[in-house]
């Protein structure tokens, strides 16, 4: 097991004094903020942060850890020694239990145990409580909201033994995920959360579901944008042409007069369900290069014989 | 360790209760309450916290609001508008892809 140097992770010296750590995590947890940070790796970047500040903003955490922790450096191997936790009583305060079995190898092994389990501080196994409700993400295709798809899913959750101690283990999960699910959209899962204490209830699992990045289409709710290239022929005289759809192709009619942006609607060929979005194809007008004499032949005849001037009107 | 296949609920086919919500994300009923009354929380809400209804958006909203709160020490509103930037952020995201324009 790597060592981390928590530290490091907040960019303070070993002397900080706690509202030093607190500034140092705001400035961090402003940097690496998922939803803004600019950082490639800025989840991730995250969850150590919000270790590291799991740790150091807790008194009795850092004591433990500076105690243990001297002289090592990070990334150094590392074993802690048997029970290297007596006399000490940790809380979990700040993070769940929940988030905190997102934590490192490192954290679970010294702290793990200690985290607070149903809401309260250490308890003994006949403490019922319903365990706790868990959050991820699941990251889908398209075409798994049109048809629904099986997945697998792996999960950390805190696990509490006879003698109230907690470990972090590891569980796969099959879920079906049922078509007509949207970008945004939560499942949840009942009963499959951390597992309750004393015979309590198990808690919920609500998965975020995320599209993976679509080089063909957009979506936006249960509606689905795609762009379709279309000739200067098609859009001009109409034509009927194939397009593809999430789940299959169809066969649209172009109509005449189109310009690149006109949008066609296909009413219910979005993400099914009640009601079902709409698919909407995004027409482009896409040029054939004059590559050959003919080709320059076609288009001089154009500028010859159609007179038209795209720029009427910007008064040039 | 594979477990059976689990019983999966769409949260805004059939929305969250308060209770469901204030358990999800590990916070009180009254916390969820003081937020919707402080106006950062359900665009419309009842008179009645029993009917309120929760949808994947309000509860994405619940834990930006508690993790803004949280790390720095946010009150409901400052965190409110935090919220309400981050969903702006996103919408403008999701017009410049439906526009083909990468976000970048």
């Amino acid at each position: 097991m790597e060592f981390k140097d928590y530290y490091q992770t907040l960019g303070v010296d070993r002397g900080a004094s706690a509202d030093d750590i607190k500034k140092a995590f705001r400035r961090q947890a402003r940097k690496y903020h998922p939803d803004v940070s600019k950082e490639p790796d800025a989840e991730a970047r995250m969850k150590d942060v919000n270790e590291a500040f799991a740790v150091l903003s807790d008194p009795e955490k850092r004591a433990a850890y500076d105690q243990l922790g001297q002289g090592y450096h990070a990334g150094q191997n590392f074993q802690p020694p048997p029970n290297w936790d007596a006399g000490f009583e940790f809380s979990g305060r700040g993070f769940s239990g929940a988030e905190a079995a997102d934590f490192s190898d490192f954290f679970s092994e010294l702290f793990g145990s200690h985290m607070a389990w149903g809401g309260g501080r250490r308890q003994g196994a006949h403490f019922r409580a319903r365990g706790e409700d868990h959050h991820a993400k699941i990251e889908l295709d398209l075409e798994d909201a049109y048809r629904g798809t099986l997945r697998s899913i792996s999960l950390k959750s805190p696990l509490m033994d006879e003698h109230g101690r907690v470990t972090v283990a590891e569980r796969n999960l099959n879920v079906r995920i049922p078509k007509g699910v949207h970008e945004g959209q939560v499942i949840r899962l009942a009963g499959q959360g951390s597992p309750g204490t004393g015979g309590g209830q198990s808690g919920d699992l609500y998965l975020e579901v995320h599209f993976k990045p679509n080089p063909r289409y957009r979506t936006e709710g249960r509606h689905v944008y795609a762009t379709l290239p279309v000739a200067p022929w098609e859009a001009a005289l109409g034509a009927a042409v194939k397009a593809p759809v999430p789940d299959g192709q169809v066969e649209v009619r172009i109509p005449d007069g189109s310009q690149t942006g006109r949008k066609l609607r296909l009413k219910g060929r979005g993400i099914p369900g009640s009601p079902p979005g709409d698919l909407y194809l995004v027409l482009e007008v896409v040029l054939p290069p004059a590559a050959s004499p003919k080709a320059r032949e076609i288009y001089q005849n154009m500028a010859r014989e159609m007179a038209f001037d795209p720029r009427q009107g910007l008064g040039v | 360790m594979t477990t059976p296949e689990p019983i999966v609920l769409l949260i805004d086919e059939t929305p969250l209760t308060l209770e469901e919500v204030a358990v999800s994300c590990a916070v009180s009923g009254d916390w969820i309450i003081q937020h919707v009354q402080a106006g950062v929380l359900l665009a419309n809400p009842g008179a009645d916290p029993g009917a309120w209804a929760f949808s994947s958006r309000d509860l994405q909203r619940v834990r930006r609001l508690q993790t803004v709160e949280r790390d720095f020490d946010a009150n409901p509103e400052l965190a409110g508008l935090v919220a309400d930037l981050l969903e702006e952020l996103e919408r403008l995201r999701g017009r410049m892809r439906r526009a083909g324009l990468a976000p970048e």
